[in-house]
């Protein structure tokens, strides 16, 4: 099959991009998004041109390092995958592609298809640890955790970080990532002693970062290739505003750390 | 951080605020559509209960400065977490799909601020009554009270049908702006989960067709000519000697 795509193109976070045309040719159906690149690429680098730049790892949908917008949607047009498993039978012979970087922000683009997600990390970090014994492996089923209860912080932690809630957001809001992420701890017996501290410093890192504000919308569930759900984001509201006000009455010790 | 900080400065606190704001307003609408429901009743009805709202005198005066509150905060924050939305991306997509959000959800700020002019109009209509907007006749309850005959002043302001039309409106643009604003509020204080989000869904929807329904029922039986004025001097015409409301008025006295 062959396809032309039409990709944005900037040097770097300071320059103007734009959009250029590229056929791809003699396309097999079962070559993964990502594979169409590198044969692009690969004809650019023979013609002594610049190559796109977009991100990747994996490959196999769990890093979750690639990004694009492919056609308006984050990680192409099927649903509850990444771009690196979009496979170009999902689209039609002749077709034009358009893809874009995610655009937020809190991303600033980097070069072409790359942009910078170390916002998601500075939120990680102020997550900050969990009280557990380290050391020798605790024994299996000390910690008892319910099957409900565990199989819904799985849910939560399948978040691989790639950003697209962010992308598809009209606010570029993070809600989905940090709820799945402050959430997957806060559900677990483990999560408990830091719990308040947890959403307070990642809500505020989030803010600081320039992501905006949700508006229940719930793109960002859609286009998440984990299928995160918003119900999550409820999770992180409540527990959130449980931990302010808590916060506001909470005797301190007279010696803070 | 104080609750102030919490409220007014961070992506959830803003959110609260807009969302037990709308609660408030919500509460109040419902109560206020009650009220306007007494237009259906005699004339004395209505009148009457909004004689006892005047007479409430500071109480009313306090429970109006907390409405205005209310929608002041509303409409800040409304303001406030649009332009951080609009900042939070500078440069948008040539192409972006729309994936699941709802028509009501993507036109909150346009429903938002319509029935923000529409609120003015409506205060400036019947509570500041300017000269001009209406027609402010009076007329005295059964126990000879003197009182302003609202009954009468709505129906001659619904009579118009510009402004009947521009009521109706309104309303389905508020009603429009509930639709997403309640399933949405439930979200954002942490109420909504997978269990039930398709009943507040559904809830959502139906309180606001009921509500638009109810509303537009008022200049809707008015143009009708269902409900009309009952005030003789306002309809120019000549009490009939024998008259019920009369009889009784004259009983009393
Ligand atoms: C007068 C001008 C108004 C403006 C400019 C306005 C604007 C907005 C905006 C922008 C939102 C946020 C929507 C979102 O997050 O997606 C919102 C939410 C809401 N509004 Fe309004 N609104 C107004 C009046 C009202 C009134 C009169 C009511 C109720 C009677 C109301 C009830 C609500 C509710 C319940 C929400 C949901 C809060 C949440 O998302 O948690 N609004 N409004
Ligand atoms: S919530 Fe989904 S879309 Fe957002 S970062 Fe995690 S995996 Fe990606
Ligand atoms: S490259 Fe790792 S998730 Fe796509």
């Amino acid at each position: 099959m062959n396809v032309t795509i039409r990709v944005w193109r900037q040097k770097n976070t300071e320059a103007e991009g734009h959009f250029e045309d590229y056929e791809a040719k003699d396309l097999n159906p079962n070559m993964s998004f990502l594979e169409m690149l590198d044969v692009v690429n690969e004809n650019l680098t023979l013609d002594g041109k610049d190559p796109i730049a977009f991100a990747h790892d994996c490959r196999e949908g769990i890093c979750g390092t690639c990004s694009c917008m492919i056609n308006g949607k984050p990680h192409g047009p099927e649903s509850g995958v990444a771009t690196c498993q979009t496979y170009m039978r999902s689209f039609n012979d002749g077709d034009v592609i358009v893809v874009e970087p995610f655009r937020a922000k809190a991303f600033p683009i980097i070069k072409d298809l790359v942009c910078d997600r170390a916002s998601f990390d500075k939120i990680m970090q102020s997550g900050g640890f969990i009280s557990i014994r380290t050391g020798s492996a605790p024994d299996a089923n000390a910690i008892p955790v319910g099957k409900e209860v565990a199989d819904l912080a799985m849910d939560a932690a399948a978040c691989i970080g790639c950003g697209a809630c962010v992308a598809a957001c009209k606010n570029s809001s993070a809600m989905l990532f940090v709820s799945a992420k402050a959430g997957q701890l806060n559900l677990l017996p483990q999560g408990q002693p830091e719990k308040d501290a947890r959403v307070l410093n990642m809500v505020a890192t989030m803010d600081e970062a320039g992501f905006g504000n949700c508006t229940n919308q719930y793109e960002c569930s859609a286009a998440c290739p984990k299928a995160i759900s918003e119900e999550f984001i409820a999770k992180l509201n409540r527990d959130y505003l449980t931990a302010s006000v808590k916060s506001v009455f909470k005797p301190k010790p007279t010696t803070m750390v | 951080m104080n609750i102030f900080q919490v409220l007014f400065q961070t992506s959830i606190g803003k959110k609260a605020v807009m969302a037990v704001t709308g609660l408030i307003m919500v509460g109040f609408i419902i109560g206020h559509l009650v009220g306007n429901l007494q237009l259906f009743a005699p004339p004395e009805k209505i009148n009457a209960y909004a004689h006892f709202l005047e007479g409430l005198g500071p109480g009313l005066w306090a429970i109006r400065a907390f409405l205005l509150l209310t929608l002041v905060l509303h409409v800040w924050m409304a303001i406030k977490l649009t332009l951080e939305n609009k900042a939070a991306r500078p440069q948008d997509y040539v192409s972006q799909q729309t994936l699941r959000a709802t028509y009501a959800s993507r036109t909150m700020r346009l429903s938002g601020f319509i029935v923000l002019a529409f609120l003015i109009y409506h205060l400036l209509h019947f509570t500041v009554r300017v000269e001009g907007f209406g027609t402010y006749p009076h007329t005295t309850l059964i126990d000879g009270t003197p009182v302003r005959d609202v009954h009468t002043m709505m129906v001659v302001g619904f009579q118009n049908i510009w402004i009947s039309l521009f009521y109706i409106i309104s309303v389905g643009l508020l009603s429009w702006h509930l639709n997403h604003g309640l399933v949405s509020m439930f979200q954002t204080v942490g109420f909504r989960s997978r269990t039930w989000s398709s009943f507040l869904t559904k809830a959502s929807v139906l309180f606001s067709i009921l509500y638009f329904l109810a509303n537009a029922a008022i200049p809707g039986s008015v143009l009708a000519g269902v409900v009309k004025i009952q005030n003789p001097e306002v309809a120019g015409y000549v009490c009939p000697a024998k008259c019920a409301v009369c009889e009784a008025k004259n009983a009393k006295t």
